[in-house]
């Protein structure tokens, strides 16, 4: 009695969220190799160029090229580096870029874990972010990478409170931590209408969580000859790479369940609800993908005061004041749920 | 419930000795990591518990934020380890009075029974069961309730401190330019361009005023 109720009640489940995660992690994987190749497609082509042409039908193969041969390169770990944080570093910064997936909800009930305080624990996982970075500034004992990650750790820090309060509204609105609900209060009216300010605030802090251009000083190649991934080589640099981008599908994916209503189609009308949520979804995501590159084709770099600036002097009042104007008006009509 | 109760002695290890590596590691630096860490179990602790809300706050504020600051300032510091060793024992008579100070005084706590679930003013505000209202929920009501006036005494310290801390520490430096981001945008093109057509070898000249 006890031992099949412990194959029954323990191995199976287990087994069962093993496959979910197989199989939540396997196509970010796949979109990541895609992402990188699609972004060079598109610089290219806003520079005139062709991009990555030569291996495989329109170049189609190149991130797989590139993956064996960063693969078959040495790992060099300099000597004077901290070993066990130098390696560490890398997979922090690319576990992190994979466990906020957990919660996000792709369809109606397609989600991993369907926790009361989603949106709590995608804010605790992009704040851990930049524990990678200042990890690997750290123990590449070098002036190049530690001057990047302390500009990382200070610039995600600032951003972090100016998204901390974009969360607010939204939860303000939703009435809600978890995040399905937070799409089903979204079936009217996507909230980037009604917050519209906050939704652009969020596009530019995720650019910054994210040291992306114009907010990418912690790898800034031209001043600090590539920041906090300046030591690292072969895998532990693709692991960082790979890392950034998985953050940067993930910001995009929170701002389509905040702010462009997750798996809902734009109107509640027929053709449109028969399509599966996770095509509503994944399109949405691909747009604002489509958004972090093409500002990474257009920008340049802040200067680091400027950075700072912006974040303390213009974001964070601006989201005080709107969490304010929104939590008045919702009183005020009587627009709160529930 | 087997599966619970492993879990709880691998959470409750984990920061027991993180929390005593964070005091006997050699590099301050280690020091703080397995603070993080430490935190990192406790979440992990207080989600057993059921109070989920608690635990991404725990995240969320000390490893998102407090123990970054932690970590930025400690990795500056120029520390000599072998300096910051000697005193240890020196030290350990103090460090370990206030050790057993507080653990009196826990015991005083818990074994006098202020901390009796059944006390009356526990009782006039309860948890409410998990499956009715989520903790999230829970918290707020008794925090914004109840409570209001003391939540609102808390954060006025905390405005207190902060605001003492920038007005000790900001410093106004002479003979530094600073840039007026107003000034810039609103300096007009045409008073400050001008355009010339020169002719060939009579040169420009512009007069300053």
């Amino acid at each position: 009695m006890a031992e099949s109720n412990f194959w029954l009640d323990y191995i199976l489940p287990l087994l069962l969220i093993v496959g979910y995660i197989l199989a939540i992690v396997v196509p970010i994987m796949l979109s990541v190799a895609i992402v990188s190749y699609a972004e060079r497609k598109i610089w290219a082509a806003m520079q005139w160029r062709k991009g990555p042409n030569v291996v495989g039908p329109f170049g189609l193969f190149q991130p797989l090229a590139d993956g064996a041969k960063f693969f078959l390169k040495e790992t060099i770990i300099p000597s004077g580096a901290n070993r066990v944080l130098f390696l560490l570093a890398p997979v922090i910064m690319f576990s992190l870029g994979l466990i906020g997936w957990a919660v996000i909800p792709f369809d109606q009930h397609l989600v991993l874990a369907d926790i009361n305080v989603g949106i709590l624990y995608l804010f605790a996982v992009s704040s851990l972010g930049v524990y990678g970075i200042i990890i690997a500034g750290w123990a590449s004992n070098s002036r190049y990478a530690f001057l990047g990650a302390l500009r990382s750790a200070a610039q995600m820090v600032s951003y972090e409170v100016s998204i901390g309060f974009v969360l607010v509204t939204v939860l303000l609105a939703a009435g809600s931590l978890n995040l399905n609900e937070i799409v089903e209060a979204q079936k009217g009216l996507w909230f980037f209408i009604p917050l519209a300010p906050m939704f652009v605030i969020y596009l530019i802090s995720a650019l910054a969580e994210t040291n992306r251009t114009p907010f990418d000083l912690p790898e800034a190649e031209t001043e600090l000859v590539g920041g906090y991934q300046v030591e690292y080589s072969s895998m532990s640099w693709v692991l960082f790479m790979m890392g950034e981008y998985a953050n940067i599908i993930l910001l995009s994916g929170i701002a389509v369940i905040l702010f462009l209503g997750g798996w809902l189609p734009p109107f509640q009308v027929e053709p449109l609800t028969s399509v599966p949520g996770i095509v509503w979804f994944l399109l949405k995501t691909s747009v604002l993908v489509f958004f972090f590159t093409w500002t990474k084709g257009t920008f340049p770099r802040y200067r680091y005061d400027q950075l700072m600036r912006l974040g303390w002097k213009v974001f964070l009042p601006a989201s005080l004041f709107w969490v304010v104007v929104t939590a008045g008006a919702m009183h005020l009509f009587g627009w709160l749920p529930k | 419930m087997i599966i619970e109760t492993i879990v709880f002695y691998v959470f409750a290890v984990v920061t027991v000795a993180a929390g005593v590596m964070v005091v006997v590691s050699r590099n301050p630096v280690h020091s703080v990591l397995f603070l993080i860490l430490a935190f990192f179990s406790s979440a992990g602790l207080f989600v057993l518990m059921g109070a989920e809300f608690l635990a991404m706050v725990l995240i969320i504020v000390y490893v998102g934020a407090v123990a970054v600051l932690f970590l930025f300032v400690v990795m500056m510091l120029d520390i000599n380890f072998s300096e910051l060793r000697a005193g240890f024992f020196q030290y350990l008579p103090v460090g370990g009075v206030v050790g057993v100070i507080l653990l009196a005084e826990l015991i005083l706590v818990f074994a006098s029974g202020a901390a009796d679930i059944t006390l009356p003013k526990t009782v006039a505000s309860p948890t409410p069961p998990a499956d009715v209202v989520s903790n999230t929920e829970a918290l707020g009501n008794i925090l914004y309730t109840r409570y209001a006036y003391l939540f609102q005494a808390a954060g006025l310290v905390l405005l207190v401190a902060m605001i003492g801390a920038i007005v000790l520490t900001h410093r106004r430096r002479v003979g530094v330019r600073r840039q007026r981001i107003a000034d810039q945008v609103a300096r007009d093109p045409k008073d400050v361009i001008e355009l010339k057509d020169v002719k060939p070898g009579e040169g420009a000249s512009w007069k300053s005023d």
